[in-house]
């Protein structure tokens, strides 16, 4: 692919001087529409035409990178294409729905909240699942809570929870933030969890393991049956992480393997849009004994319809109303329309497209067989130079550096989306860049809209926001 | 080449500490600021705090990575390197000086004989 993005100076691009040109004040009759002090006669707009603003906006567009321009494969972060069918689904006059109205008002509305706490617990083997969580670390967070009610509930006070180093960061957090102490597990030699070193780790302090399966390297705890038995052996229970439940779905369930307590990703798996700050969804699944510590409400079929209702020992509530209402919807959508057979070829095509990947590529994969990702090694090359490179060649690079058991990694999941010419494109991307001098790669990339990054001074002195770029120039 | 002032002791990990009994000083190696890169953070224990040997004393952020930092030594910290919070290049620009990361009474100051010379420091980097 021959790539060069577009470039626009900074006068056609920059939002904030769209309002200082040729702007327009109009008055309006606000007289007895609303409160005096509420109202005022004037507004000064900027005076721009449509094209103008069309134009502005498409340029912006165009500087920008995105899944809908090409791959994006940064590994455990899985950048799946968001289907447009889910967004007309939610854009739906009938799903703008106010949260306050009465139970018997909005039975569809329950009804699809109900559905998809059914579909979720089936795809993970869960006896209950709460859809409020609205992001997948608040998910975990929630469900360490829930696993801190239920070993309150028995007079059980334990201080620990253990998590693999390879785990994501957010595992550490959650543990941290709900007041336990964090155990660290090494991995072993083939990249898994290290089952000498858990054995040394549980204890009667073990509230509960947090484990990714598979883990972040993409590999499969051939263990987890023993795993299980250990945990539950010492009274501790099993949390997965749905980070890589891509992996899996329709193939095999984490609830059949042990696991107490899980959270979904649900713009990894379900195709949601990432949250980036705005509005997303993490439902947690747990077994029966802890289902009535989950988050008030939850959706309950009744002989007369659907109610919400609040589970008899609820840790109360982790986020408004049922949760991030629209991106459920679109959640729902994509599941309702790929069916079992659909998110079972999708797990089938994310674990392929990953496989042949990583088959065309020069970079070696130390840890393996894989699934969904793997974990390419830079060897002696900067893997984020590399990944500033392939840029250059009209992809998106994996996710650099991480996780730490391999060195220089390139962290790689294409996801189910891509075909073999696009997989294609990644694999050229990888093999040029890999290959290209050390020159190249220090001053890459030199063909996209921003340029190299100072990340030192963007680090040390930090302009966060418009005002502060302003008052440095 | 790296710097390895004779004037200290160092840990394999790549603190070094200064050896008085009364308070002792302690930072990271050249060699370590040079394998780091630039650095962009530095977090350190408050004064008052007590460590043990070997303890995580703080953390220390580059653009190419995060490290855990560990005490070389026993005791109270009494000072903290405060400058480091606004120019945490100090730690690239002078390692040894205006980079140092806090200040310890030593509890027990047997413990500087368990760590290296910086003639087996230097035999460690090279």
């Amino acid at each position: 692919m021959n790539f060069d993005q577009a470039r626009f100076s900074r006068d056609d691009v920059y939002e904030p001087l769209l309002s200082e040109k040729d702007s327009t004040t109009v008055e309006v009759d606000s007289e007895g529409v609303l409160p005096d002090d509420l109202t005022r006669d004037e507004l000064t707009l900027p005076g721009l035409s449509e094209p103008q603003l069309a134009r502005h906006y498409t340029r912006l567009s165009q500087m920008n990178y995105s899944v809908e321009l090409g791959p994006y494969p940064l590994g455990s972060c899985t950048m799946k294409y968001n289907p447009s069918f889910t967004e007309d689904v939610a854009a739906d006059p009938n799903a703008a729905v106010h949260p306050d109205r009465s139970d018997r008002t909005i039975q569809g509305t329950l009804g699809l909240l109900h559905g998809l706490q059914e579909h979720l617990a089936d795809i993970g083997g869960m006896d209950a699942v709460t859809l409020q969580p609205p992001a997948g670390a608040a998910g975990e967070f929630t469900g360490i809570l829930v696993a801190k009610a239920y070993h309150e509930s028995r007079n059980d006070d334990r201080s620990e929870i253990i998590i693999p180093s390879s785990a994501h960061g957010t595992n550490f957090a959650s543990a941290a933030m709900a007041g336990y102490d964090v155990v660290e597990l090494p991995s072993d030699d083939d990249g898994r969890v290290d089952m000498e070193a858990l054995d040394a780790a549980i204890s009667e302090e073990t509230a509960a393991l947090m484990l990714t399966n598979p883990n972040t390297l993409g590999l499969f705890e051939r263990d987890i049956i023993e795993i299980a038995e250990m945990v539950h052996g010492a009274g501790g229970l099993l949390y997965y992480d749905g980070a890589n439940l891509n992996a899996l779905l329709g193939r095999a369930r984490p609830g059949d393997m042990g696991f107490d307590i899980m959270h979904y990703n649900v713009h990894k798996t379900f195709a949601t849009p990432h949250g980036g700050g705005g509005p997303g969804a993490g439902p947690v699944g747990v077994v029966e004994d802890l289902t009535e510590f989950l988050p008030s409400p939850m959706v309950r079929e009744t002989a007369s319809g659907y109610e919400q209702y609040e589970p008899e020992s609820s840790i109360g509530k982790v986020h408004g109303f049922t949760g991030n209402w629209l991106v459920l919807v679109k959640a729902y959508a994509y599941i309702a329309r790929l069916g079992d057979s659909g998110l079972a070829d999708s797990s089938a095509k994310a674990v392929l497209n990953a496989n042949y990947l990583a088959s065309q590529v020069d970079l070696e994969v130390p840890y393996g067989p894989f699934h969904h990702e793997f974990a390419a090694t830079a060897g002696d090359r900067d893997a984020a130079d590399v990944a500033k490179r392939m840029l250059d060649y009209g992809v998106h690079p994996p996710t650099t550096k991480w996780p730490e058991l391999v060195s220089q990694a390139m962290l790689t999941e294409p996801t189910e989306v891509e075909d073999k010419a696009s997989l294609d494109d990644l694999a050229h991307a990888f093999n040029a860049a890999y290959a290209d001098a050390d020159e190249v790669l220090e001053s890459a990339p030199s063909k996209t809209s921003a340029r190299r990054i100072d990340q030192v001074s963007a680090a040390r002195d930090p302009r966060l926001s418009w005002q502060a770029l302003e008052q440095d120039e | 080449m790296f710097e390895i002032p004779d004037d200290r002791k160092y840990l394999e990990s790549h603190e070094w500490t200064t050896t008085e009994s009364d308070t002792a000083r302690i930072g990271i190696s050249d060699f370590a600021q040079d394998e780091l890169g630039d650095v962009v953070f530095v977090e350190l224990p408050e004064e008052g705090d007590e460590l043990s040997a070997g303890d995580e004393f703080g953390v220390i952020e580059s653009i190419k990575a995060v490290s855990d930092l560990y005490a070389p030594i026993s005791g109270t910290v009494t000072a903290v390197n405060e400058d480091l919070f606004d120019a945490p290049e100090l730690v690239n620009d002078d390692p040894y000086g205006d980079g140092w990361m806090f200040e310890i009474e030593p509890s027990d100051a047997d413990e500087f004989d368990s760590l290296l010379s910086p003639e087996e420091y230097r035999e460690q980097t090279e």
